[in-house]
């Protein structure tokens, strides 16, 4: 007994130093360079000028918000509508949700700017019926769509998971005891699903807000989000120190709020 | 009427999901430069990919990477979850799968600045002009691949009965030999879903890479970026469909054959 768990002791050892060196030093690294000048003096003139980013971190956080809300709007009848049907529909509709997930996706939004552009092929259609071309890149609308569109199938598949392992006699206690169909989903479906609901959340919320792919495409370059502003630092400013502190508030507010909206989740009596 | 309501609904859905891709099926086919005006079908951005060394390259650098990241993160990540299983303190197993979930909690522009900036720090420190390099990028992703593999591995040893491995050491096998015939074959479906995880997520990875890739080592989505920055030719959708196709062909394959099992095991 002694030996194996000396042979598993030492399984740990590589990954233990692997994790040291490459996740939790960079994050150190980062703290470091957020507080620090271009000569390695310490400063706090990196986390003052965040305040110039003011607007740009809250149209992040909005726009992520309300894609995110959409996508559960959309996903959660999706999920349910999915996982009511037979064994062999519910493979098919979700292989084809997860298909989209296997192209790149800078190429599936190159693709919609394709669609949406000015001389696009909207437009080109519309122009055909003799109508005004619509302006859709470089607006808001764009790129909160683009967001949904390449983050939907993350909030689907755990809500789905979720689903699909009600069982349709619970549903079918419920109605015997009364329930309509109201009812039946405030307080059985729902409360049921929730854990679904948080991850698929964050699945969507947390690649949403730090995108800057989408904005830049789809957003027509008019629109800057908090990873435009980062990836302008560390590829053409060159300016790592204001980078990082960017980066630095950017991580601890998504941990914040994920350790919140998981509180919140654990709280079931909110749910009713 | 409300079951022919839901299927419009799914109906709506799809077709968005599948717009884009069939715009880049269609216009892979195009005469002319443009990936939004048709001008006529040919086949010869099919050709212009295949004769393009640029392209090849970053496709072989592509699958280089993903193979070898994908390897080395199976290997150390199987390793680790044997370790985090059998660990009894509390406090430190949390630790672990704190640290384990980082990578996966954090936004991924925010894994590749730090390591970008780890590599840049460490590079400094070494006298070197250019941190960044093919052993970066293998690094970084690595690092994004090991808590799938981990998590893959887990739930199936805490599935995997303890007394299985003492049953084998009763009966004369070594602690060695005894993993390696009973419990690695009864976490092996772990194994095998953690690497292709991973290797589906290296193949697939652009915002880490871009971080972390020196000027020297460009993979396929790297290639794509820099194309998108100016105007795309309609050999990127080429190329794209012809992966396009290839998922399509491994999921149906996949798919239709769990179908069939399902059937087999109801009709039991």
């Amino acid at each position: 007994m002694k030996k194996k768990s000396l042979l598993q002791q030492a399984a740990g050892a590589p990954y233990i130093v692997w994790a040291a060196l490459f996740i939790i030093i960079p994050l150190v690294i980062v703290v470091y360079y957020a507080f620090t000048d271009k000569t390695g003096a310490f400063t706090m003139d990196n986390i003052v000028s965040l305040a110039d980013y003011k607007e740009t971190f809250l149209i992040s956080f909005e726009y992520a918000f309300i894609a995110s809300l959409i996508c559960l709007a959309i996903a959660y009848p999706f999920a349910y509508i999915m996982s009511r049907r037979g064994q062999a529909a519910q493979r098919i509709m979700m292989m084809l949700v997860m298909l989209p997930m296997w192209m790149n996706l800078l190429i599936r939004t190159y693709s919609w700017m394709n669609i949406l552009e000015k001389n696009g092929i909207i437009n080109n259609i519309l122009a055909d019926f003799g109508m005004e071309p619509l302006k859709m890149i470089g607006t808001p609308g764009a790129v909160i769509f683009g967001m949904i569109y390449n983050y939907i199938p993350y909030m689907i598949i755990p809500i789905y998971n979720v689903m699909s392992k009600i069982e349709p006699s619970l549903l079918e206690a419920a109605e015997d005891l009364g329930s309509g169909a109201l009812s039946k989903l405030r307080r059985v479906i729902l409360p049921l699903s929730m854990p679904g609901v948080i991850s698929g959340f964050t699945m969507v919320f947390v690649p949403s807000v730090s995108t800057f792919y989408i904005s830049q495409k789809l957003g027509g370059g008019k629109i800057m989000l908090i990873g435009d502003a980062i990836e302008r630092q560390m590829q053409t400013s060159y300016n790592y120190n204001l980078g990082a502190s960017l980066s630095l508030v950017l991580m601890v507010v998504i941990l914040v709020s994920m350790v919140i909206l998981n509180r919140f989740a654990g709280d079931d009596d909110l749910l009713i | 009427m409300k079951k022919s309501l839901q299927n419009l609904f799914i109906a709506i859905i799809y077709i968005i999901l599948y717009a884009p891709l069939l715009v880049m099926v269609f216009f892979s086919f195009n005469e002319g430069r443009s990936t939004s005006v048709f001008s006529g079908f040919s086949l010869k951005w099919y050709q212009e990919l295949f004769s393009s060394r640029d392209t090849m390259t970053a496709l072989q650098n592509t699958l280089v990477l993903a193979i070898t990241s994908a390897v080395i993160a199976t290997v150390l990540g199987t390793a680790a979850a044997v370790y985090m299983y059998q660990v009894r303190n509390r406090a430190w197993k949390t630790t672990l799968k704190t640290v384990t979930n980082i990578p996966m909690m954090v936004p991924e522009i925010v894994t590749g600045v730090s390591m970008m900036l780890l590599f840049v720090f460490v590079g400094r420190l070494l006298g070197a002009a250019n941190a960044l390099s093919f052993w970066t990028l293998l690094i970084a992703h690595v690092t994004f691949n090991l808590p799938y593999v981990i998590l893959n591995v887990l739930p199936k040893l805490n599935q995997t009965d303890p007394h299985l491995s003492e049953a084998a050491q009763d009966l004369g096998s070594t602690p060695f030999s005894a993993f390696f015939k009973v419990v690695l074959p009864a976490v092996l479906p772990g194994i095998i879903s953690g690497f292709i995880m991973s290797f589906t997520m290296s193949l697939d990875d652009f915002v880490i890479s871009y971080y972390t890739t020196g000027s020297d080592f460009q993979t396929l989505p790297l290639k794509i970026f820099a194309m998108t920055k100016k105007t795309v030719k309609p050999d990127m959708y080429a190329l794209s469909s012809l992966i396009f196709l290839t998922v399509l062909v491994l999921l149906l394959v996949v798919n239709i054959s769990q179908i069939k099992q399902d059937r087999k095991n109801s009709g039991k």
